[in-house]
């Protein structure tokens, strides 16, 4: 409590000192970061482009627009988590015996954590979120989703709660204490300084916008679905993002309660994980993994539906097994929430409580397994085409077989008691989330980017970057196994035993070459925008697709369907197609949208402000933003006129334009 | 499979025009708010099931200090618990109001709801103050940190539904009975019950049951 009597009026804790200026890697990156920050706005005034920023994208209400702007987070994201991979790749490589590395270890603290919470949260979340934002209103035949307002207003929450964990690397410090931040290492007296109220704030702001992106989806996927559209005869993407979303829904609150408890905690000096006075911090450990274990199923759900729709369409099959694999997915939503407490056997619940969440989580194998067998059986006779989204399907079977096995293996209690905390977590925990996510990511965004801007993604470095990424995946992670089963514990910045290293140096070569595969997907990105006439997609269906999406234009016009589909199968486009459909030339019209709006963005600003002002202890300016916030929530609320009529004329010109463009390409 | 498939040709018991096998005229999917709305209180409904587990874990760690039964006061919650109850009874005769389009009495019923909703808060201020005084602050135990916790993040949640309710009142008076104010009335509604159910449970289980020897 002594430091709050010290407080600033108006600055709080904030001061001269939070700015790291002695911290040369810092400074280092703080340059690079303003001198790219000024080249971007130099050339966004030259090239006169603040003003379609605004009114086509930050002011967007488009769920395309949106769904493509969480994808750029989390590519923009991705690159900041990575470094921080890397740095921590390159410490284990080196930090050994006398030779104690380039950082300091309150520093490597830092990183570790920092990777830990952008990676999941502000890369993983961002990514699918942008997924289920971009394909789930255009498979279902909606112009748009629920509540298009809150969609604007949920990305922006997530952007700013990225923010402010940014503005941590130059304006104090972040967490040390891992990613999920226990108490009493997260407490006040072990973490004084601001780095736990950074991570507690951003999560704060960013959960928000996850949990109204949640509702957003499932009210889009219950009321908006084309008619005909029967629950089991949705796309199973539809299917995974709607479990997806309820699993948001029934966890996301329990994070901002819990992280709400720690700030009290941190800030007014309460009990509720303290040591003394009656706290206990097995409490926070329970709640945080009962929304923490979930989560992981948040993220893998969404791209277990992106692998069925690739695995059909790329062997022009129709999926097997769908009706299981709906079951299998519901099943997994269930069980996810059932299984919190295998993170922390150690606890010492007693044998019966450990072998329930072991036995639990041993079950979630089978309905995934009945999934991997779905798609295998799904390519079986299949008129399979290599393309690169079947690429990365393939590496994903493969690696996260090996994932999913570690997986049961920790779920004996008494293997984890040996090897909990221990690398092999580690190399576990990025077997599935590298293979399972973010293969699933790169597939899905190979897949779904023609949709997107109108022409296909480069083969060639699409290619190099799918080897660097699986081969580096490899190389980084397998080491990471045989030394946690030697017992090589996690967070460590320094090792004294010499014959461990050479470990450490394989894993690190591995990193590099991960590095190459994004290296390798950005210039993949800069050679199809560059070859763009060459990869056009003019049919709006360049993979034989079998979903709605395929049967409108690539790039979607504002409405997506001029008419709304009419559905009789689950392979909806499939069926049309067979059915010899043409499509509708005549009788446009006009149609009902809703209208951009910059109240999600203020609204959002104003909370990370609010936030920023909270981290500091600054009581003055955080009250004024919580007043700022809630008054601009009202003065929106003031505004009726949200809709607008697209007229039948302007349809009929994007139409027409259409069939030109369809006839000249002779299709 | 085709032959699980309708054919288009003889969907017209589905309401298929004919001309358009594919596609339907104009659509109006269904207005989702208030299924939002109320998957939204569904998780709300959880950060208090957080806050209850708090509660059922710590509301026994008095830490040497006072308990609940030394400290409630059941005649004053009691009071409190009929002013939130009564104040869902006026807003239910305000929704009944608003059905029979007399914006006047929905008005007066809504003012009526917005100052029981005044008063339980005030009641509850109250019993904070007195308590803190007595040296019964959240920062005395785990049990009054959790105690705390759980009531005071009800009061919040009224008070958020108080600035609504005024709010709303200002636009039904601006607007009246119009599609989308009577749309605002039922969240609100669902809102205001909400918390009346969610404080039968503080009630019962934090006063009721903590003043249990």
């Amino acid at each position: 409590m002594e430091n709050q009597t010290t407080l600033h009026p108006l600055l709080g804790r904030l001061s001269l000192d939070a700015i790291p200026y002695h911290e040369p890697i810092l400074v280092a990156t703080f340059t690079m970061v303003v001198l790219g920050g000024l080249a971007v706005m130099g050339a966004m005034t030259k090239y006169r482009l603040w003003g379609p920023l605004w009114r086509d994208w930050v002011t967007s209400i488009d769920h395309k627009k949106i769904g493509i702007m969480y994808m750029i987070l989390g590519l923009v994201m991705l690159l900041r988590g990575f470094a921080d991979a890397l740095m921590m790749r390159l410490q284990q490589a080196i930090a050994f015996g006398d030779q104690m590395g380039y950082l300091p270890p309150h520093h490597y603290d830092q990183i570790f954590t920092a990777h830990g919470v952008i990676m999941i949260f502000f890369v993983a979340m961002p990514f699918v979120t942008g997924l289920m934002n971009y394909v789930v209103p255009l498979q279902i035949g909606a112009r748009d989703v629920a509540f298009p307002f809150l969609n604007n207003f949920s990305f922006w929450m997530t952007a700013f709660g990225g923010g402010l964990t940014m503005v941590s690397l130059f304006v104090g410090e972040y967490a040390k204490t891992g990613w999920l931040a226990y108490p009493p290492l997260s407490g006040i007296l072990a973490s004084p300084d601001v780095g736990v109220d950074y991570y507690i704030w951003s999560l704060q702001v960013a959960g928000v916008g996850t949990l109204l992106s949640g509702v957003n989806l499932i009210a889009t996927i219950v009321k908006m679905r084309a008619p005909g559209m029967k629950l089991m005869k949705m796309p199973v993407f539809t299917w995974t993002s709607l479990c997806t979303n309820v699993l948001i829904v029934v966890t996301f609150p329990v994070l901002t309660a819990v992280l709400a408890m720690l700030s009290l905690d941190r800030t007014f000096g309460t009990h509720f994980f303290t040591s003394d006075f009656g706290g206990d911090s097995m409490l926070y450990v329970n709640l945080i993994w009962i929304w923490g274990h979930p989560e992981v199923y948040i993220l893998v759900l969404p791209v277990f539906g992106v692998f069925s729709e690739i695995v059909s369409t790329f062997s022009g099959k129709r999926l097997f097994g769908y009706t299981s694999m709906v079951y299998a997915t519901v099943v997994i939503t269930i069980l996810s929430y059932l299984v919190w407490l295998h993170h922390f056997f150690t606890m010492g619940s007693g044998a019966s409580v450990n072998s329930f969440f072991g036995i639990t989580t041993m079950i979630i194998s089978i309905p995934t397994g009945a999934k991997i067998f779905n798609w295998l059986f799904t390519m079986y006779r299949g008129r399979i085409r290599f393309e690169l989204p079947m690429m990365w399907t393939i590496a994903f079977m493969i690696t996260f077989v090996i994932g999913g096995m570690t997986g049961v293996l920790l779920a004996v209690p008494p293997a984890d008691f040996v090897l909990h905390n221990s690398l092999f977590l580690i190399a576990h925990f990025h077997n599935v989330i590298i293979g399972g996510v973010v293969f699933g990511v790169f597939a899905a965004i190979n897949y779904w980017f023609p949709k997107a801007f109108g022409y296909k993604l480069d083969v060639f470095w699409g290619k190099v970057s799918f080897w660097c990424w699986v081969v580096g995946f490899y190389l980084a992670f397998m080491p990471l196994y045989v030394l946690g089963l030697m017992g090589v514990t996690r967070r460590m910045s320094h090792f004294e035993d010499p014959s461990l290293q050479i470990w450490f140096q394989v894993a690190a070569v591995g990193a590099v070459l991960i590095a190459g595969g994004i290296g390798s997907m950005l210039v993949q990105f800069y050679v199809s925008y560059r070859r763009r006439d060459a990869l056009r997609d003019v049919t709006g269906d360049p993979w034989d697709g079998r979903t709605l999406e395929w049967s409108t234009s690539s790039p979607p016009p504002d409405y997506n369907f001029a008419f709304t589909p009419r559905v009789y199968d689950n392979d909806t486009w499939t069926d049309m197609k067979r059915k010899n459909y043409l499509r509708p030339v005549k009788d446009f019209v006009a149609i009902h949208m809703p209208k951009n709006t910059a109240a999600g963005f203020v609204i959002a600003g104003l909370s990370a402000a609010t936030g920023f002002a909270l981290v500091w202890q600054m009581w003055i300016f955080a009250v004024l933003g919580l007043v700022a916030t809630v008054g601009a929530a009202i003065i929106h609320t003031f505004n009726y006129k949200r809709d607008y009529y697209i007229p039948a004329e302007e349809v009929v010109v994007t139409e027409a334009e259409r069939t030109r463009i369809l006839e000249a390409a002779n299709v | 499979m085709s032959e699980m498939v309708l054919d288009p040709a003889k969907a017209g018991a589905h309401g298929a025009q004919d001309d358009m096998p594919f596609h339907v005229r104009e659509h109006h999917p269904e207005n989702g708010t208030l299924l939002g709305f109320w998957i939204y209180l569904m998780s709300d409904c959880l950060i208090f099931a957080v806050l209850f587990i708090a509660y059922a874990v710590l509301g026994r760690n008095f830490a040497g200090g006072p308990s609940g039964a030394e400290l409630f006061d059941l005649p004053l919650v009691a009071l409190n618990t009929g002013f939130l109850l009564l104040s869902s009874i006026t807003y239910g005769f305000a929704m009944l109001a608003s059905q029979r389009a007399k914006l006047g009495t929905t008005l007066v019923w809504l003012a009526v709801t917005g100052l029981f909703g005044l008063g339980f808060l005030s009641l509850e201020m109250f019993e904070f103050v007195h308590l803190i005084h007595e040296g019964a602050g959240p920062q005395r135990s785990a049990f009054l940190t959790s105690f705390f916790a759980l009531v005071g993040t009800h009061g919040l949640h009224v008070t958020f539904g108080v600035i609504w309710l005024v709010t709303l009142m200002v636009q039904l008076n601006r607007h009246g009975l119009t599609e989308a104010n009577t749309r605002r009335l039922m969240c609100l509604s669902m809102f205001w019950h909400f918390l009346d159910v969610i404080w039968i449970g503080v009630f019962t289980f934090v006063y009721l049951m903590g003043v249990l020897p």
